[in-house]
C-alpha cells in the first residue's frame, strides 16, 4: 500500500464545490439587453399581426382617495393604530378593481407582516401567495414583491407590495412570520433574484442549482443557452440564423 | 484462546464460532446505535407521484430529517405567457396541475375577467358549466388521489377502481371539450362551446352509477386493517401546522378547520348553491381519506344542481371585441371551427374578417393593474396573480399553486415517523408535479 494511501478517514475523498455553484447570489446575469429582443432575431415588440405599433403610455400608480369603500377602510385604521411606524413604512395606498393595495417600503415588510397577522383587528393569519414582477422600464425600482396576505377571521384579502432596484435588490424575508413564504420566497430569488435576507436557505428551487441569470425578468434573453447533444453544441435559437 | 464454544444440545453437538476481535468490529458498526444514513428517494420512485426527490436522513427505520427538492418537472409556463395572447393562456395554463385543468383554465379565465372588469357580463349558461365542469373535475382528482394512494399503501384493487371511474369522467370531457385532458375549455369571456346534449345524459348516468361505486370503495378500504394501520395516527397535521406551512384544501380541512373558498369568499356562484364542507379532526392520513370521499358525494350535489339550473343562453360574452366564436363543431381531432362563422368571415363581410384577424392573431387589450383570484382547488387554494401593463399579453402571471405550498409540509409530517409513513404523508398531500414546478 503507497504511503498516501492510509485506511480509514483520509482516503475519503472530499466532495468539490461544483462548478458554478456559489453560496451568495450570482453576478448580474445577463448583462442588460435590451427589452422585447427575443429569440428568433425578433426586433421590437414581436408583434405577427402588424397592428402593434401603438406605443402606450404607461401611467404611474397613483394613491386612492379616502374612504375607499369596503373593509378597506377599516383595515387602514387597524394597521394605522397598530403599527407605529405606518406614515414611515406605507408609501401608497391603492384601491383597484375591488382589491386593497398597501405599497409597503421593502426595509419594513417583515414588521408591517408581523401587525398584520398579530393584531386581534387585522388577523391576517395566512400569507396565500408570495410573487415578484419586474417593471423593466416603468419603475426605478423595479422588483416589486408582492405578497397576498388572507385572513380567515374577518374573510378579508389584502395585497402588500415592496419594490426594490436591480442593483440593490434586498427585502427582508417573512419566513419568521410566515413560514409558508419559505419555498416562495425561493422561488422569487430564482426567478427574479430579489435577494430575501434572514431566509433560512436561499437556494434556487426551480431552475438548476448551478444556472445563471434569473429568467423572470424582463431583460432575460430567451432561447439563450446553447444546448449540447452527443458531443455536438447546438446554438441558442437566437444565435442560429436569423430569419428575416 | 478457544474458536468455538461447544455446547451439548438434544439435537447433538453445537459449536458457537467466535474469535479474532469480530466482536468489537460487529458492535462498531452497528447501525441502529451508530450514525444515520442519508436516503434518497426519488426523483424516480413510484410512491412520490411523479418527479419529487426527497432526501431523509434514517436512524434506522425513523426519519429524522427530511428535506424536499422540486423543480424537475419546471416546464417555464409563468414565462410563456407573457409571450401569447391573453387567450392562449388558457392552453398553457391548463397543462400546469394536470389532474385539475379545468380549475386551472378557471382561476385564469377569472383573474382576466376581473381585469377586463366583465364579471358582471358573463352569462349564467357559462358560470354553470364552469361549476358543472369543475365539480365534475374535483371528483375525478380526488379519484386518482384514492387510486395511487390506495396503490401506494398496499391496495392495488383500489387503483384499478379509481382510475375505471376517473376515465369515466374523462369521456364526458371529451364529448364537452374534445379532449380528455388539456382542455383549454374554459376562456376568458365564458367557455369555448356548449354542453352537447349526450354530455348531458351521461352525465346523469354517472350520477346514478357513482353512489353505489363509492360504497364499493368503502367496503374496500374502510374497514380493512392494513389500510387503517397504514392510515390512523400517520402523519399528523393539525391547524396551526397546516396555517403555518400555508397548508389549505382537504388537508386542513381534515385538522378541524371548514376553510374552503366556496363558501368562505365565494365566486362563480357558489354561495347559491346547497353544499357542505367537510371536516375531520384527527389530522391525519385516515381524516384526509374520509374528508375526500365525502368531498366527491358533495361536488356529486353540486353537479346535480348545476344541471338542473342549466338554461339555454349564449356561453360567452356578447362584447364581440373580447368573445371568440363559441358555436365551435367537435371533431375527431378536438375542438374544430365553427363552420357558421367561417362561412361568414370568408363569404359575407369583409369587416368581421379584419375583426376576427386582429381578435385572433393580436387579441384583445387589457387594462392596466393587477388583481388576485383564489379558487378552491382539489388540492386547495388556487390563487393567480395577474398583471397587465395594458397590452394583449399578460405582462406577469404567477400562479399560487397548492401542490407547491402545500410540499413544504413533508418534513413536518415526515421527521419522527418511520419510513413507510413518508409515502403514506406525502400522498395524503396530493401533490402533482406538474403544478408545483410549472
Amino acid at each position: 500500500m503507497p504511503e498516501d494511501k492510509k485506511p480509514g478517514a483520509a482516503n475519503v475523498p472530499v466532495p468539490v464545490t461544483p462548478a458554478g455553484a456559489s453560496s451568495t447570489a450570482p453576478a448580474e446575469y445577463p448583462p442588460a439587453s435590451p427589452a422585447g429582443r427575443g429569440m428568433f432575431g425578433i426586433q421590437g415588440t414581436g408583434d405577427t399581426s402588424g397592428f402593434g405599433g401603438l406605443v402606450r403610455p404607461r401611467s404611474p400608480i397613483e394613491e386612492s382617495p379616502r374612504p375607499y369603500g369596503g373593509y378597506f377602510d377599516e383595515v387602514r385604521d387597524a394597521l394605522e393604530e397598530a403599527y407605529p411606524g405606518f406614515n414611515d413604512a406605507i408609501e401608497k395606498v391603492v384601491v383597484d378593481r375591488g382589491e386593497l393595495t398597501l405599497h409597503v417600503r421593502a426595509e419594513r415588510i417583515a414588521e408591517v407582516c408581523q401587525v398584520m397577522r398579530d393584531d386581534l383587528a387585522l388577523r391576517f393569519e395566512l400569507c396565500s401567495s408570495v410573487s415578484g414582477v419586474d417593471y423593466l422600464g416603468a419603475d426605478a425600482r423595479r422588483l416589486h414583491v408582492v405578497y397576498h396576505l388572507t385572513s380567515m377571521t374577518y374573510r378579508r384579502m389584502v395585497r402588500l407590495e415592496v419594490a426594490v432596484s436591480a442593483e440593490d435588490p434586498h427585502v427582508p424575508s417573512v419566513t419568521g412570520v410566515y413560514p409558508t413564504a419559505d419555498w416562495q420566497e425561493r422561488e422569487t430569488y430564482d426567478m427574479f433574484g430579489v435577494v430575501f435576507d434572514g431566509h433560512p436557505a436561499l437556494t434556487r428551487i426551480l431552475m438548476p442549482d448551478d444556472w445563471e441569470g434569473h429568467p423572470q425578468r424582463k431583460d432575460y434573453p430567451l432561447g439563450g443557452v446553447p444546448v449540447e447533444y452527443k458531443g455536438a453544441e447546438i446554438p441558442p435559437p437566437d444565435k442560429r440564423r436569423s430569419y428575416q | 484462546m478457544s474458536y468455538a464454544t461447544e455446547r451439548e444440545t438434544t439435537e447433538g453437538r453445537v459449536f458457537t464460532v467466535t474469535g479474532g476481535d469480530w466482536d468489537e468490529l460487529v458492535s462498531a458498526v452497528d447501525p441502529i446505535t451508530e450514525g444515520r444514513i442519508v436516503v434518497n428517494m426519488g426523483p424516480q420512485h413510484p410512491s412520490t407521484h411523479g418527479v419529487l426527490r426527497i432526501i431523509l436522513e434514517l436512524e434506522g427505520e425513523t426519519v429524522r430529517e427530511a428535506r424536499t427538492v422540486v423543480g424537475y418537472l419546471h416546464t417555464g409556463i409563468e414565462k410563456n405567457l407573457e409571450y401569447r395572447n391573453w387567450v392562449q393562456g388558457s392552453t398553457f395554463v391548463t397543462r400546469m396541475d394536470y389532474l385539475a385543468p379545468i380549475f386551472n383554465e378557471t382561476a385564469y379565465s377569472l383573474a382576466v375577467e376581473k381585469l377586463l372588469g366583465i364579471e358582471e357580463q358573463i352569462t349564467e349558461r357559462a358560470t354553470t358549466i364552469r361549476v358543472l365542469m369543475m365539480e365534475l373535475n374535483r371528483i375525478s382528482s380526488h379519484l386518482v388521489w384514492l387510486a395511487t394512494t390506495g396503490m401506494e399503501l398496499g391496495a392495488l384493487s383500489m387503483m384499478l377502481y379509481g382510475f375505471r371511474e376517473r376515465e369515466y369522467i374523462l369521456d364526458i370531457f371529451e364529448m364537452v371539450t374534445g379532449l380528455r385532458m388539456n382542455h383549454a375549455y374554459v376562456r376568458p369571456g365564458g367557455v369555448a362551446q356548449d354542453v352537447p346534449d349526450e354530455a348531458i345524459v351521461k352525465i346523469r348516468e354517472f350520477l346514478a352509477m357513482m353512489p353505489k361505486r363509492l360504497k364499493e370503495y368503502e367496503d374496500l378500504l374502510s374497514g380493512q386493517p392494513i389500510w387503517l394501520e397504514r392510515t390512523k395516527n400517520v402523519a399528523v397535521l393539525d391547524v396551526t401546522a397546516c396555517l403555518a406551512m400555508g397548508v389549505t384544501g382537504p388537508v386542513l380541512r381534515s385538522a378541524g378547520l371548514a376553510w374552503d373558498l366556496r363558501k368562505t369568499m365565494p365566486y362563480c356562484g357558489y354561495e347559491t348553491y346547497e353544499f357542505d364542507v367537510p371536516t375531520h379532526s384527527d389530522g391525519d392520513v385516515w381524516g384526509r381519506y374520509l374528508v375526500r370521499l365525502a368531498e366527491i358525494r358533495e361536488s356529486m350535489k353540486l353537479v346535480e344542481q348545476a344541471l338542473d339550473r342549466l338554461r339555454p343562453g349564449p356561453v360567452m360574452v356578447a362584447d364581440r371585441k373580447i368573445a371568440w366564436p363559441a358555436q365551435l363543431a367537435i371533431g375527431v381531432d378536438g375542438m374544430g371551427n365553427s363552420l357558421e362563422h367561417v362561412a361568414k368571415i370568408m363569404g359575407q363581410s369583409m369587416e368581421s374578417l379584419i375583426h376576427h384577424f386582429k381578435l385572433v392573431t393580436e387579441g384583445f387589450r387589457v387594462p392596466p393593474g393587477q388583481v388576485y383570484v383564489g379558487i378552491e382547488a382539489p388540492r386547495g387554494e388556487l390563487g393567480v396573480h395577474a398583471v397587465s401593463d395594458g397590452g394583449t399579453r399578460p405582462y406577469r402571471v404567477h400562479y399560487r399553486e397548492p401542490s407547491f405550498v402545500n410540499l413544504q409540509a413533508l418534513p413536518a409530517m415526515a421527521e419522527g415517523g418511520l419510513i413507510a409513513d413518508v409515502i403514506a404523508g406525502g400522498a395524503s398531500l396530493d401533490p402533482v408535479m406538474g403544478g408545483c414546478d410549472r
